[in-house]
């Protein structure tokens, strides 16, 4: 319906346009005019007629007789609403997708128009297509136009307008890490199997189990055992200290010392000799190892001890019996197997006096001092202070002790040695746990003795019965021994007028149980029989005798010696008025000789001077006789042997005693 | 035993006549104390550590609770000693004939 109108009304703008075109196009191009056949010709005045004409928004040719019918009132009715709308132009879009094929069609003719001829008809084209162009814009002229056409024609893909980016992130760099452990060690282990290697892990493994089967405990503590010992082991190789050869040391100080004085060990052992046998019963002393020690040079030898258990061993207690020059001391101990250096080395503070080296404990040793005290080292603890000492507290003496004895072990078994000195005491010391108990056993003063000065009696020596173990004798400063009980404390049970002098020594016989030998300044050395007061034998020996000893191998031998360097050696079954061997044994004239032991078995002897020097001397077969066995017939021994041989010199003396009386 | 002791008694033995020179030696088989010039106590060292062991290896493979306490190794000019003791050796030289 529409289009119709629409037409008619564009026929006839067209012929309008046409004419009042025509009027201007005779004008402008004059002569060259040319009319259209079907032209109307007007005159002037119908050229002149103004002919109005109105817009109105109605469209006049719209129609209004549109009539429809209405079921409500079941009749038809005009519609008074009509369509005014009236399209005069219409121009449909030209554009098109780029991938139509109309496009390419349009694509490639338009190729063609433009490269045969840049007229304006075709303008119409590009004019359209600048916008899709944007840099277009600025050109007008044809010919530019058409060759910038042709020159973008690749920019034609970006028709959408989208663009396309593309960007290249970064990439992680690559990195190679890499690393070497260390290499787990190794080590190559070889080793040849002995019987003896095989032996210690068998040992070893041994002691392991033990202790496991001791301890009982869980694994870790046995790791931490065993830590601790590759600890301990680590500890032991790495430290370099040579403490581990101390053993070795002290062994090869003792070779090299048997390497130096060979042949004195030789003639220890084996040399016997041999002019004895033409000397008939003399003897002589064959001089061993000199024993000295220089910081004890000065010091004196007060008494001298033999080690009951360790033969080769023997105390030597040093001090000074010059009572104005009282000083330090000091307590040694010599093997025989190391005669340069003392095995121990005790200095003290006052002079030794005495000593006694416990026989069942040979590393107990009693000691009395000069000072009064009395103490007791032990061998097996370290150190060099004793481990028991008297104090003033408890029971100290209060003049030089003069002699010390190891008893038998009390009742508790704990052990106990009596000290005698010059104030007059007799005292017995025990040994219980830390602490020395002093208990006085007798106090010698003047109601003992009528003759005593009124400070009481000046005890020198004293000594105990082996067999009777309550019976002890004592000797005095006055020369005076007396025979006294540990039962009867307030008086003495006998008393002998022995000596003129100080008695130095009294000893029982070890096989004897009467006999008692006793020696003094008075140069007398007396043999008694202690039932009878006076003396058996008297040997005058032209010096004050230092120390008297009995032998251990006869009861009829013993030795002396006195100040002016002599060894006296006697067996009265030899000789009952004059010493068998007499023998100077000390380098310089002025020494004098203070003490003298037996060795328990060998045949030697020891002897202390007043210059600190020990000498070792061999005693030659003549003064060690054994009496002769008869043929066919068995040479008895024993103490009984011994006793009744002196038991048989005694009788040949109380004979004509008894007789006399 | 202390250090001080130990020390001691090698000073007593290095003083004695006769006596030429002493060497402790380590488990290592170094000498740790000598009073020899080093060369001499290495050579004895070394060597008489291989005699020691193989002593000791010959007394103890013949009864196993055996163990050796001295090797003294008379010569012409001295006399040797030797003693293993803890892993270290003692090594004394002597001349007895001085």
């Amino acid at each position: 319906k529409v289009p119709k109108p629409t037409k008619a009304s564009s026929k006839k703008k067209v012929e309008e346009g046409v004419d009042t075109g025509d009027g201007w196009d005779e004008w402008s191009h004059g002569k060259a005019l040319t009319k259209p056949a079907d032209q109307l010709e007007l005159t002037e005045a119908e050229l002149k007629e103004e002919i109005t004409r109105i817009l109105t928004a109605n469209n006049p040719h719209a129609p209004q007789n549109i009539v429809r019918y209405s079921f409500k009132e079941r009749s038809y009715k005009p519609t008074s609403v009509v369509d005014q709308m009236a399209v005069h132009f219409v121009l449909e879009g030209s554009l098109l997708h780029q991938d139509s094929d109309e496009a390419r069609r349009l694509r490639s003719s338009n190729d063609l128009i433009f490269s045969e001829t840049a007229t304006i008809d075709t303008g119409a084209e590009p004019d359209e297509e600048k916008p899709e162009t944007p840099e277009a814009g600025e050109e007008d002229r044809p010919d530019s136009v058409a060759s910038k056409t042709d020159k973008k024609e690749p920019k034609l893909t970006n028709q959408f307008n989208f663009s396309e980016r593309a960007s290249q992130t970064l990439n992680n760099p690559l990195r190679e890490r890499s690393c070497q452990t260390e290499p787990p060690p190794r080590s190559i282990f070889s080793a040849t199997a002995n019987q003896w290697e095989i032996y210690d892990v068998y040992v070893e493994e041994l002691q392991k189990q033990e202790k496991n089967k001791e301890k009982q405990k869980a694994i870790p503590s046995k790791k931490d055992n065993e830590k601790s010992k590759k600890k301990m082991m680590l500890m032991e190789t790495q430290g370099d200290d040579f403490t581990k050869v101390g053993k070795a040391s002290k062994i090869f100080e003792r070779m090299v010392n048997q390497n130096t004085f060979d042949d004195i060990a030789q003639d220890f052992k084996y040399f016997e000799d041999a002019s004895d046998e033409f000397r008939d019963q003399e003897g002589t002393l064959l001089p061993l190892w000199k024993f000295q020690y220089d910081k004890a040079k000065r010091l004196s030898v007060t008494a001298l001890c033999w080690n009951n258990k360790y033969q080769d061993l023997f105390a030597v207690g040093m001090g000074s019996y010059d009572f104005s020059k009282q000083g330090r001391g000091m307590l040694v101990f010599y093997s025989l197997k190391n005669s340069a250096f003392p095995e121990y080395i005790y200095p003290t503070n006052s002079g030794v006096l005495c000593l006694h080296i416990h026989e069942q404990h040979s590393h107990l040793i009693a000691v009395g001092f000069y000072d009064g005290c009395v103490a007791v080292y032990n061998l097996k603890e370290e150190g060099l202070e004793p481990v028991y000492k008297s104090t003033a507290k408890t029971g100290k003496h209060t003049d030089p002790v003069w002699q010390v004895r190891w008893q038998n072990d009390d009742m508790d078994n704990n052990h106990n040695f009596y000290s005698v000195s010059s104030d007059g005491r007799v005292v017995s010391w025990t040994l219980v746990k830390n602490e020395l108990v002093f208990t006085d056993i007798i106090r010698l003063s003047v109601n003992g003795a009528v003759s005593e000065g009124p400070e009481g009696l000046v005890v020198q020596r004293l000594t105990f019965h082996k067999q009777i173990d309550y019976l002890f004798l004592v000797g005095t400063e006055e020369g005076k021994i007396h025979k006294c009980s540990k039962t009867y404390s307030s008086q003495f049970l006998e008393t002998y007028n022995a000596h003129s002098m100080a008695v130095d020594a009294v000893k029982w016989n070890p096989f004897h149980p009467k006999v008692f030998i006793s020696c003094s300044s008075d140069w007398t050395v007396k043999i008694w029989d202690h039932t009878i007061n006076t003396p058996m034998f008297t040997f005058d020996l032209n010096a004050a005798v230092g120390d008297v000893s009995w032998s251990p191998y006869s009861s009829t031998v013993f030795a002396a010696v006195t100040t002016d360097g002599t060894v006296h050696v006697f067996d009265l079954n030899i000789n009952k008025y004059e010493a068998i061997c007499q023998q100077s044994v000390v380098a310089k004239k002025k020494t004098k000789l203070t003490h003298i032991e037996f060795n328990p078995i060998y045949p030697i002897i020891i002897v202390g001077d007043d210059r600190g020097y020990v000498t070792s001397l061999k005693l030659s077969p003549n003064l060690r006789k054994k009496p002769k066995a008869k043929k066919g017939q068995e040479l008895p021994k024993g103490p009984e042997v011994e006793i009744a041989k002196m038991e048989k010199l005694l009788s040949l003396l109380r004979e004509p005693e008894q007789n006399a009386v | 035993m202390l250090l001080a002791e130990v020390e001691e008694t090698l000073k007593r033995i290095e003083a004695h006549k006769g006596v030429i020179g002493t060497i402790v030696v380590n488990a290592e088989g170094i000498p740790i104390r000598t009073n020899l010039d080093n060369s001499t106590a290495v050579q004895y060292a070394g060597l008489l550590r291989h005699l020691t062991m193989l002593a000791r290896s010959t007394v103890r493979d013949i009864d196993p609770q055996n163990d050796l306490i001295v090797l003294r190794i008379r010569t012409k000019k001295y006399e040797i000693m030797v003693a293993p003791e803890n892993g270290f050796l003692l090594i004394v030289i002597q001349n007895p004939c001085e």
